[in-house]
Formats: C-alpha cells, structure tokens, sequence
C-alpha cells in the first residue's frame, strides 16, 4: 500500500511540476525561483542556462549540474545534507555537481515535513531513493531512445549515460527530453554494496554560509519595510493580565506602538533594541486566575503518585503483586527529573506577513504543516492563502515544534497590517517555554531463589505519560511478572516534547536500577542484561515487546568488547548502559576518574546500530551531540518554579556542558545493511545512566535525581 | 540620537542610534551583518563575539558610546576569502551542527590563536568555556582549533 501511495505521489509532483516549466505557470512557492546566483566552488559543472524539473525533489541543469530540494526542517540534525544524498545516490550523480536547497512546505508535493521523533530518514528513505531512481530511469529511457538501444548496452556513472560502443550522454544533454517523460511506476533501487555517495562522507551543506555569517537562520531573516516586536507575556504560569501603562516604553525612540493582544502586550519598533528597552518600561500588572504551582508541590504530588495503581495499567503481563509478595528479597527505588526547558541557542522568532491576499510566514519551525493549520484557524482564512518558508534553525530539541511564536508573529501582523518579525530575548525564552514535564519513576523488584520474577514500574508525570510502546520495552518479555503504571497529572505549566521525550529520563532511571538490581543479585551489569534478553529471546512473557533481541545483544557486547569490561581493573570505573529508543539500539560504557577525591567523566564509548549510515561525519556529529546533552542534562540543569514563575531567565542562572566539561567520546556504529533509522536523539538517554553507573563504581554513591550535582556537590 | 562613527571590517559606517545600543543590534539591525548572533544578551553564551582591535568581546554587552575609534572585527570579516585556519579547519572537521554559535565559536577561537599560536588543551578550555554549544559539538570545535593551532 505505501508503494503504490508514493509512486502515485510522484505522478502527480510530475504534473504539476511540468506545467510549471511548460507554461511558465508556477504552482506551489519558488520553485523555479529559487536558483542560485552563483555556483559554489566545488562544484565543477557550470550554471546552466536552462533548469528541466522532474519531480518535486530533482531540476536538471542544461549542463548537468543538479538542484536537489531537501524536504524536512533542518534544525541541527543534518537532513539537509543526509536526504538530499539519498536522492543523489539512485540519482547516480558526483555529489559535487549536487546543490541542495530547502524545500517550502508543499503537503501536495512532500509527506512529513516534520522535524520530530528522529523520524526524517527512516521515514523518508523509501520516498527519497525513488524519487532519484525515477528521474534516472527518465534520464536511461531518453537516451536509450535516441541511441535505439536496449539497457543492457548502457552504464551509468556520475551523471553520464556511456553506451558500450563508446558514446556517452551527460544529464544535461538529455534533462529537457527527459523532462517530458511520464514518471516510471515501478523503479529498481541499487544494492547497498553499489552506493557511491551513501556512506562516504560529505560536509554539512550550509558549511560555507556558516562560516561566513551569511543570512541563514529565522532570526537573521529581513525584509523592506517590515517593523519588529517583541512581546509580553504574563510572568507566572496561572496569571492573566490585568492591566498596563505604556507612556514611558512608547517613548523610547525607535517604538511605533504597544498594544494588547489576548493576554499579552505587543511591542512595535523600528528595530530589535528599541523593543528590548521598551519591553522593560513598561508598568503590567497580573493577577493570579489559576494555581501558582512550585517544584515542592510537583515533587511531593509526582511521589504520592508512586504508590498509587492506574485505573487502566499500561501493561500486565503475570501478576506483579503476588510476585512481589512471594518474593525472598524487593528493590524499590524512585527517581525524580525536574521540567527543563530546551534552552535553543537561537531565541524563538518567526516573520509574518498577513495581509489581504496572502498569509506569508518565514522562520524556524519543526512542524510547518501543522503551524499553518493552526494559524489559518487562529485568523479564520483559508489554509491555502498560508504559506510557510523554512529557515535553518538555531536548535530545536522540540521547542520548534511548538508554533505559538508563529501564530503570535502572524496575529501581531494582522492587527497592524504590517510584515512584521517576532523575537523572544532569551528570558522570554526561558520563562515563556514548552518544558519538559518533571516526572518520577518508582521501580520495584522481586527476586525469588535468585531469579527476578517481578518488576512493577510506576510513572508519574505532569500532562503526559509515555508513547506508545514504550511500556514493552526492555526487559519486558524477560520477566514472568511485569507491570506498568503511569499517572498523568495535569499542570498549568506549558510541557511537550523535549530530545527524546520519556526516554530522556525514563533510560536512566531504568538503567541505574538495573545496575543496582544486578549488584543485589550479585550478577556482572552486563552479564545480567545478556541473561535477561536470553529469556526475552527463548520463552518471551506475554505479547510480543517492542525491540529485537539480536540488535541489543550486538550494542551491548561490542561496548564491552571495546572498552574491556570483562578485564577491566578493579580501579578503572566503568558504568554500563543500553537502550532503545526512536528505533535505534544504543550501548554507552562510561568511565570515571578519581580526581582529588572528586569523580570526573573522563570517556564515554558508544556502539549505535542505526542500520546504514547515510552521511558518517554527520551521523557521528549527532551521536556525540546527543550523548554530550544527555550528559550535560543529566550532571548539572535544573529548573525551579516558585509561584508558577520560572527561577532561571537567562543562561547565567541555568547551566549547560561546556567545553571543559567535555569526555573524550568513542563512536562506533554497528556493520548494517538493514534500512537506517534515525539519530537525533537515541543516543541521549543512555547517557545519564551510564554516568550515573560509572559514578557509583568510583564513589558506591547511586544517584537518585537529576541532576546530578544536587546530588553529589562534588560534581560541579 | 548621536552619529557614530564605525569602523567595521574595515569599512567606515555612520549610525544614528542611541548611545546605550549595544554593537550586537547596531550590526544586526542597522549594518547587516547577521552573522553575529543574538544568544542571552548578558554575555553568558558568546554568541555574539566580535573582536574590538584584535581582542574576543561580546558585543551584545558593548554599547556604541563606547567603541570610539576601536576597528571591530565580524565573522563577516574574519578573512577576505572565508580561508582563515580556522574556517579551513572548521570545513576539515566537519563542525557545526545547527550552527547558529559557530560564528562566535570561530571569533573566540581566533582571538586566542592570535595571542597564543599553540594553546594547550587547558588554554583552549578556559578561552572557550565563555561559548555555549547546545548541540555540543564541543569535542569538534577543540579539535578544529588544534588543527587551525598547526596550520597558523
């Protein structure tokens, strides 16, 4: 079925892309309007004269040289470089005569336009090859037509068609008479053994405009005649505005006007600076509508959660009471994680322009389809008039998910009918965000004639609770009695997805009290969890679980290969950590020193099976980004309420890693030639655990919060 | 409001904004030169790094009253070609991620070679522990100005 939906797709991207060259119409945004002004250096073929479209990802230049769309919001995790070289690869073209743009978001043309989940590649990567293979078979079939030869007679390398008697066809030659051709319904993809591109190398696409500071992000974006805002929102989760006085922050050269839209005040200025002052002069008063929730109240409501059972429990598999009841020995042990907001370097910004004809919207979003859903509702016109341009992001980790700053660009622009571009400063930013909830996790243990026969998790967490399946994951399946609750408890305080939702602190919780767990049962950490796969292998408990057996076991063991688990000395302290998450296998071994009495992360090793590695430099990039944030999170970032206010408002009162702080990381991925998964945050949960791991060896402290540094001083 | 006189990148501007405008939103908003970046504006991250006469400042805490005739450097200006060490040792390593800090990565980094040609691991970890990277590519970053620290 999702064959034949793509192939479809593709029909109708010819279509309509074909009308656009043939009559000059253009359907959808800049397409054919985007070309570049110049050919970037390392490319070798010219700027051609003619640009041929075949579908919605590939243009042909008259002289070979390629223009491939990328889909999917970039935010960091490198699809602009990775998607494009998928198309490039069954394409068969020199990635050097590739240029890669960013795609507008066309829900005719694209599926998933979304930066989430670490789900662009996985998804995309049927779609992607396809979409290559086809426009090549359009390109083999044109010249096979001209020569009057059969397909065998012909080979393709580089972007060059050469028969077998010696004549060669570049793509150039043949884009305008390929063009015209009905997209294939079926396509062959290459074997993996024949990738040229897919699995070498290649630098981030926007490397150049990086390092010359040129215009890429949502921030940096401008246009003529357009004012900026800036925003205030009420302080405190709970309050609503009462009133306010503006004579003094109107007065403020450069400020055009302050005004009240919903619950806010909207700040016009000439420029960013002006606003900023502003911002600060003027008088609001706010009054309390809802509860002003504090850390002590979500802490103490999160444990008394921990002891209760859920209505509908997610999981059943025995009965975990009995068990637990019959059992010689119990290990409970509970975790707590505060809310923590995403902290992108890049503030939240975004442009509108709404004016009688059209909706248009430029800057940082990971989810643009949905944002113009929301803000052809919010300003009741139709979605179509909507538009949504895609700009490099300054981070994301789930913030750009959320669209509010969006809709409050395009409803401050329609009051003064003015394009107009929102910035958030950096405690906006801070106190105005979408965090990540704060939740606890209780684990508690049976183990009968030494075996584990029971294991009852127990999830609190505020507006939410975990996805899908990730109750079935490990070690569900290895144990006869097994359980899993979750409470959802609502908060006034704005939650969502944050870098590996769930997961981000479920995987150390769950990892640190299996280490725990095994040091009871007097088992090795690793030993044990290879013992328990073997029985989710051999006689697996209840309905199926949610990961493969042979990909853990293959993570875990060649993280203990590498970093010599089974020799380790007594005084080397190793912490050992696995997990599954957004259908990548991850192992993380770290290892801690002694410095004056005070433990230090010195090494993290990692194994990661992700299937093929597209693009290894970024892929690597990714995994030791991910494994740095989750380290980073898990030692030293905390967030406090008091009255429903936010305690930290800038960087100086919300600590990240910084370089000092950094371990040396050892990446490995695992040999595949399965299809690839994503990256961009599977790597970041195991991280916490195998720190925390590592920390006990060193210190026999376990750490029961994060971060860590509350814990242990030490460590900060 | 008072014109100032800049001398930016080795191009002289007039600006005509108030005296307290900190240099960050005088390049932004009214130069152009988006490649410094807005990160926390209480110099706590580095996006925001320029060099005044040589020197690593955060230019999101630097009024204009007070640059005076100092000749201020942008990423924009780092090099005439975008071939400075350490750009060709940002391209080598592969360094960025999202690359919203990188401009105020390279004009720390910069700053610290010109005044110590081989910096030892410590001396690269206090010159940069005043640069946030969210997507931590930190360990990137360090090795790109070892390579750049040989190439100088």
């Amino acid at each position: 079925m999702k064959d034949k939906h793509i192939e479809n797709k593709s029909r109708r991207h010819f279509l309509k892309v074909t009308t656009a060259v043939g009559g000059g119409m253009l359907i959808g945004i800049n397409w054919l309007g985007c070309q570049l002004d110049s050919v970037p250096e390392e490319v070798a073929k010219a700027m051609p004269n003619e640009w041929y479209s075949f579908d919605a990802f590939i243009k042909i230049g008259d002289t070979g040289l390629v223009t491939i769309m990328s889909p999917n919001p970039e935010i960091g995790q490198n699809v602009k470089t990775s998607m494009p070289m998928i198309i490039a690869e069954e394409l068969d073209v020199a990635w050097k005569d590739v240029i890669v743009e960013q795609a507008p978001l066309n829900t005719e043309w694209y599926t998933r336009q979304v930066a989430g989940g670490s789900q662009s590649i996985r998804q995309g990567w049927e779609a992607l090859r396809k979409a290559g293979a086809s426009v090549r078979k359009m390109l083999l079939d044109t010249a096979i037509k001209q020569w009057e030869c059969q397909a065998i007679d012909c080979t393709i390398k580089d972007g060059v068609i050469s028969h077998s008697d010696g004549r060669t066809l570049g793509y150039g030659a043949l884009a305008n008479e390929a063009s015209k051709m009905d997209v294939p319904e079926e396509v062959e993809l290459k074997d993996a053994k024949d990738f040229q591109i897919i699995g070498k190398s290649q630098s981030n696409v926007d490397m150049e405009g990086i390092l010359k500071g040129e215009p890429l992000f949502g921030l940096d974006y401008k246009e003529e005649g357009m004012v900026y805002a800036l925003a205030i929102r009420p302080p405190a989760f709970g309050q609503i505005l009462e009133s306010f006085e503006a004579d003094e922050a109107k007065a403020v050269s450069g400020v055009e006007d302050v005004f009240q839209f919903g619950d806010k005040i909207a700040i016009i200025a000439n420029s960013t600076y002006p606003a900023i002052k502003a911002q600060r002069l003027v008088k609001a008063t706010w009054k309390q509508k809802d509860s002003a929730e504090d850390t002590a109240y979500h802490s103490k409501t999160l444990l008394e959660h921990l002891d209760k059972k859920a209505k509908e429990p997610r999981r059943v598999d025995g009965d975990v009471q009995q068990a637990l009841k019959d059992a010689d020995e119990v290990l409970e042990r509970t975790f707590e994680a505060p809310f923590l907001p995403h902290a992108c370097m890049e503030p939240m910004n975004f442009f509108a322009d709404v004016n009688e004809k059209e909706i248009r919207m430029v800057g940082p979003i990971q989810t643009p389809q949905w944002t113009q859903q929301r803000i052809a509702d919010l300003l009741e016109r139709p979605v179509e008039q909507v538009t949504i341009q895609m700009t490099r992001m300054g981070g994301g980790f789930g913030r750009r998910l959320y669209g509010d700053f969006a809709l409050e660009a395009a409803e401050i622009s329609s009051k003064i009918n003015k394009p107009v571009k929102l910035t958030f400063t950096r405690e906006d930013d801070m106190l105005a965000g979408t965090y990540r909830p704060a939740s606890a996790y209780k684990f508690r243990a049976g183990i009968k004639d030494g075996e584990l026969t029971a294991y009852h998790l127990t999830e609190a967490c505020f507006n939410g609770q975990m996805f899908g399946q990730m109750p079935s994951n490990f070690p569900c399946g290895a144990i006869a009695n097994y359980r899993v609750d979750c409470h959802n408890i609502e908060s006034n305080i704005t939650t969502g997805a944050w870098r590996a939702p769930y997961a981000n602190f479920l995987a150390y919780a769950e990892q640190a009290f299996l280490d725990e767990l095994a040091e009871k049962m007097g088992k090795d950490p690793v030993q044990f969890r290879l013992d328990l796969l073997a029985k989710a292998k051999n006689t697996p408990v209840g309905e199926a679980h949610n990961y493969e057996v042979e990909k853990m076991e293959g993570v875990i063991k060649k993280a203990a290969e590498l970093v010599g688990w089974d020799t380790a000395a007594p005084n080397q302290h190793l912490g050992f950590c696995a997990y599954y998450s957004h259908n990548t296998y991850v192992a993380e071994v770290a290892e801690v020193v002694m410095e004056d009495d005070n433990p230090k992360v010195s090494k993290i090793t990692c194994v990661v099976d992700c299937g093929i590695v597209i693009n290894p430099t970024g892929a690597k990039n990714q995994v030791v980004g991910g494994i740095l944030d989750g380290l980073g999170h898990a030692m030293y970032s905390d967030f406090k309420f008091i009255d429903g206010q936010s305690q930290s408002s800038n960087y100086h009162q919300y600590r990240l890693i910084r370089m000092p702080d950094v371990p040396e990381v050892d990446v490995h991925f695992i040999e595949s030639n399965n299809d690839p998964t994503g990256l961009g945050e599977p790597t970041l949960p195991p991280a916490g655990g195998a720190v925390a791991n590592a920390i006990y060896s060193a210190t026999r402290q376990r750490l029961y919060k994060q971060p860590f540094v509350k814990e242990m001083e030490v460590l900060g | 409001m008072p014109v100032y006189t800049l001398h930016v990148n080795g191009q002289e501007h007039q600006v005509d904004v108030d005296a307290d405008t900190p240099m960050l939103w005088v390049l932004r908003d009214q130069l152009n030169l988006v490649g410094t970046k807005y990160g926390c504006g209480i110099a706590q991250c580095g996006a925001c790094t320029i060099h005044m006469n040589g020197t690593a400042m955060r230019s999101c805490s630097l009024p204009i009253s007070s640059v005076g005739d100092a000749k201020l450097t942008t990423i924009e200006g780092l090099s005439s070609d975008a071939k400075h060490p350490l750009q060709e040792a940002w391209r080598e390593h592969d360094v960025p991620q999202c690359g919203y800090c990188q401009a105020g990565q390279l004009m720390s980094a910069a700053s610290l070679l010109s005044n110590n040609k081989r910096p030892s691991d410590d001396e690269i970890d206090e010159a940069m522990n005043g640069n946030l990277c969210r997507c931590a590519t930190y360990t990137r970053i360090k090795s790109a100005i070892k390579t750049a620290s040989k190439n100088m």
